[in-house]
């Protein structure tokens, strides 16, 4: 399949102007039901062609089985879906030939090493045994993974694991990869390198759809972001127009004596130019609108002898923004469920 | 590798139907996975190498001397009685194992993959016709050990080997579809028992059939693994291809055609 893509790329340039309006994916009204869960409830998504779109939500909010449609793992009750407007239904096996899948839904072999698992998934792909091979060496040394190449999966770390699951997601250099959740339970450096490789193959010209509980996640990588919550799209926008509706981070002040809460408060609300508030004794949070102004506000605290005992940003979290996008927290909605 | 620009998916040109050459290709790479596995885990074999030791060792001393006056004449009515029994009880194995693999991640990754739906399980099932091979050779080996020696020379017994090889694949299928269907490998080996046991045990594979009583015997008549014995005896024994063969080799095709394609919808299907 590799070499007959590779041999079209010649007589492609023609077709160039018809396939630009063609999404890489186009979902509309995707329903999945488990029994009585409805686990994905009416979900429309368009997803331009060559970015990284984001999937956010809590546990069981539905991004799993999202992926697990769109990668035809599962069939929809309801909806359609296209991928590079080849019907997921009707031309399933066409739709395997542009995805690639990692992460919760689709992993490697344990009792194989890495080297192993890659040369059957070329071989599958319908490499040669010595293209297979090639291939496989070739991804293992981009994902630095070759010294543990002879090793089987079950001595990997966590991180080694990842980088295999995406090495193998990418042999037929899919357009479009799935990837699930591709950093929980990874530790910060290994995120990072990850994240960077993530943001290399979108340069090379692929799309990525990507899910993640980690909002923070969603803001470095996502061109654009969806929130999903109960199988149900809640938000859909830029990180930057998401932040806007959630509100900005919150400035925890505090003090050292509770005594100087008032006055701390007048210089608080002169600096800044925003409301602040008094949610415990001597703590004082205000929303931080703009961090070059925190500077002259400690400043000025210093200069009216206020000493501080502690001073923190609190980012917004994936609760502030259902809160935001629902107007329920999600404590509140547990609340209502059981009465 | 990543750096190099990729083509776009609206710009590829694809078919949606796997060929028939990618499919054997596939199912062979699958089989070649499987022989990877039992390398990695020999303990695999253990049901395919204990069994036909232990069971040819116990069947012939018990029931020797009862069933057929002495060991020596038991033997060749014995050896390919335990043989189909040893090999089927393998195949049944390959449910529970293809059940225990498809609950790991990666048999989602082959799902993703365009390759044809039925490479899983037929290079599953492929890969395991080693097993049945060892198995074969094995009971054959202790035979002859124990002083079996088939009148149809090496031949015959290569011929029967080949045969309960073939058959015991065929009824591989009934079992990886009660694999695919069954939520754990514990109850597909529940289930494959239940049959398993009555169909290799009310069969002609341990006695002459002549003193059962006559609606025993007329199941013993139909069952399939009873067919298979007589033509495995005959061809091992005699060097000769009677009704029981073509019998069996129906009943197997049979088989084949109504499980293979139940059990790869059933595959795809599952989640």
């Amino acid at each position: 399949m590799i070499q007959q893509s590779e041999i079209q790329v010649e007589k492609l340039i023609k077709p160039i102007k018809k396939a630009e309006g063609v999404p890489a994916i186009e979902a509309r009204g995707l329903v999945k039901i488990f029994g009585d869960n409805r686990a994905v409830d009416g979900i429309d998504l368009t997803i331009p062609t060559g970015c990284i779109y984001g999937v956010l939500g809590p546990n069981g909010a539905g991004k799993t089985t999202v992926i697990n449609i769109l990668a035809t793992l599962l069939k929809a009750d309801a909806g359609t879906a296209k991928i590079f407007g080849h019907d997921l239904q009707r031309e399933a096996q066409i739709v395997r030939q542009l995805i690639g899948v990692t992460g919760q839904s689709a992993t490697v072999d344990e009792k194989l090493s890495a080297t192993e698992n890659l040369v059957i998934f070329g071989r599958l792909l319908g490499l040669s045994g010595s293209e297979a091979r090639e291939k496989a060496a070739e991804l293992l040394e981009e994902f630095g993974l070759t010294e543990a190449a002879k090793l089987t999966l079950d001595k990997f770390s966590g991180g080694m694991r990842r980088r295999l699951d995406l090495a193998a997601s990418l042999i037929a250099q899919p357009p479009l990869i799935f990837l699930d959740e591709p950093t929980t339970g990874l530790d910060p450096r290994t995120r990072n390198q990850m994240w960077n490789m993530i943001r290399r193959l979108v340069s090379s010209g692929s799309t990525i759809l990507l899910t993640t509980q980690y909002l923070d996640e969603a803001d470095q990588l996502a061109d654009r972001i969806v929130v999903i919550d109960h199988g149900r799209v809640i938000a859909e926008g830029t990180p930057h127009d998401l932040k806007t509706a959630i509100g900005v981070a919150a400035l925890h002040l505090r003090l050292a004596d509770n005594k100087d809460i008032e006055e701390a408060i007048l210089i608080i609300q002169t600096v800044l130019q925003v409301k602040a508030s008094i949610p415990e004794p001597a703590l004082i949070t205000a929303p931080m609108a703009d961090p070059e102004r925190i500077t002259d506000l400690l400043h000025n605290l210093r200069e009216a002898n206020i000493r501080l005992a502690g001073v923190s940003v609190q980012e917004p979290t994936l609760d502030e923004v259902f809160l935001a996008v629902t107007g329920v927290t999600k404590q509140a909605e547990k609340g209502d469920t059981t009465q | 590798m990543i750096t190099t620009q990729i083509i776009p998916g609206a710009e590829r040109e694809l078919k949606n139907h796997t060929s028939f050459r990618m499919t054997i290709s596939n199912s062979l790479t699958m089989a070649f996975r499987s022989l990877l596995k039992v390398r990695r885990t020999p303990e695999q074999l253990f049901d395919v190498t204990l069994q036909p030791i232990i069971f040819t060792l116990m069947f012939t001393y018990i029931f020797g001397g009862a069933v057929a006056g002495n060991v020596h004449n038991y033997l060749p009515i014995v050896i390919p009685g335990i043989l189909v029994q040893t090999v089927i009880t393998a195949s049944m194995v390959t449910g529970v194992q293809l059940r225990e693999d498809m609950d790991k991640g990666v048999f989602n990754r082959f799902r993703v993959l365009p390759i044809a739906r039925i490479a899983p399980l037929a290079g599953a099932l492929l890969a395991d016709t080693i097993r049945y091979g060892i198995a074969a050779a094995l009971t054959f080996v202790m035979g002859y050990i124990l002083g079996y020696r088939p009148g149809a020379g090496l031949g015959g017994v290569l011929a029967g080997g080949l045969l309960v090889i073939l058959f015991a694949w065929c009824i591989s299928w009934i079992f990886a579809y009660f694999g695919i269907i069954a939520r754990t490998a514990s109850s597909v080996q529940g289930i494959s028992m239940i049959i398993l046991f009555p169909l290799t045990f009310l069969s002609n594979a341990f006695v002459p059939t002549n003193t059962l009583p006559r609606w025993l015997k007329s199941f013993v008549n139909v069952n399939p693994v009873s067919h298979l014995v007589s033509a495995i005896r005959e061809l091992t024994n005699q060097g000769t291809i009677g009704h029981d063969f073509w019998l069996s080799l129906i009943g197997a095709v049979v088989v084949v055609a109504i499980f293979a394609p139940l059990t790869v919808r059933a595959y795809m299907r599952k989640a």
